[in-house]
């Protein structure tokens, strides 16, 4: 029998895999691959709900399904801002994308 | 245990070594371009794991919107920033990664426990199957119609925005002279903040 909590524990690890990314990559499109990472473990939260709490009405497919949406939005405009920044400053360094630093 | 129980544990089992080792690899890989493909390799087997949640719609939408967009999407943002550069050295940056590190693990063992201590109210009724796509079409018309509306005018608004950001301004009068490298676009002459030091 399937249970709720292994999904449970994988969506909690590849999230905390995804924030160690987020918080250490020094690449800026790697930085976005974590992000994903990260709205795909809260997809997989969000799915593992519907399926073990809720398997009539599957509101959980539904947030999913938005979820998606947004990541697709986010992806797209997260790329432009990534290349802008690189057009400027001619890196897709982390560390030096510090003009507003104190 | 009979044996769709088995099944299902053993392909769960791969789903999650597959997910959790690519995820790893996009982590703490050093060539971009693997991480990529590895990003693809993740998002497949989550979907597998929507079709062990008896989700199939969401498993192909899954499928067909991050792999087949998503993915090639950050592909040619890789190719079009394709700069090969060794990163200055920040000291003391292992401290860094092993604070995030071990915070991070923290964090997974609060939420293990979390999920391991909660009574969840487990349902009983059978799950919906292979009627999850008129289910979630009558989610979208009827309770869930205004966030549906919303994504529609959000993805238009973030294509226009990404467009926008992501355009080159050229200059249309010197698009003839033929002093300019040849294999260069014509672009207007940015400033970089690095060379104004």
């Amino acid at each position: 029998m399937m249970q709720l909590q292994y999904f449970l524990i994988v969506a909690a690890a590849l999230f905390c895999i995804g924030i160690y990314g987020l918080v250490t990559s020094r690449n800026a499109i790697r930085v976005l691959m974590s992000i994903e990472l990260l709205l795909n473990s809260v997809n997989l939260n969000l799915m593992a709900f519907s399926n073990f709490l809720d398997p009539q009405g599957i509101r959980g497919q539904v947030f999913t399904v938005f979820v998606i949406t947004i990541a697709a939005a986010e992806a797209a405009v997260g790329l432009a801002i990534v290349l802008s920044i690189y057009r400027n400053r001619d890196t897709v360094d982390m560390e030096q994308f510090n003009l507003l630093k104190w | 245990m009979n044996l769709a129980d088995g099944v299902q544990i053993v392909s769960f089992v791969v789903l999650a070594a597959m997910m959790l080792g690519g995820a790893l690899g996009v982590v703490l890989l050093d060539n971009i371009v693997y991480s990529a493909f590895l990003l693809g390799f993740v998002f497949i087997s989550m979907s597998g794991m929507y079709i062990l949640l008896n989700a199939a719609f969401v498993a192909a939408a899954q499928v067909l919107i991050y792999v087949g967009a998503v993915n090639v999407l950050i592909l040619f943002g890789i190719m079009l920033v394709n700069k090969r550069q060794d990163f200055a050295p920040v000291p003391k940056a292992w401290l860094g990664k092993a604070a995030t590190g071990l915070v991070c693990v923290g964090l997974f063992v609060l939420l293990g426990a979390m999920v391991l201590a909660t009574p969840w109210s487990l349902s009983t009724l059978t799950p919906i199957g292979d009627g999850a796509l008129v289910a979630i079409g009558k989610h979208f018309f009827t309770d869930f119609l205004l966030p549906f509306e919303l994504a529609s005018v959000l993805l238009l608004m973030a294509m226009i925005g990404a467009i926008v950001l992501a355009r080159r301004d050229f200059l249309p009068g010197e698009l003839a002279e033929p002093d300019e490298t040849v294999l260069t676009l014509p672009e207007r002459p940015r400033e970089l903040v690095s060379s104004k030091k």
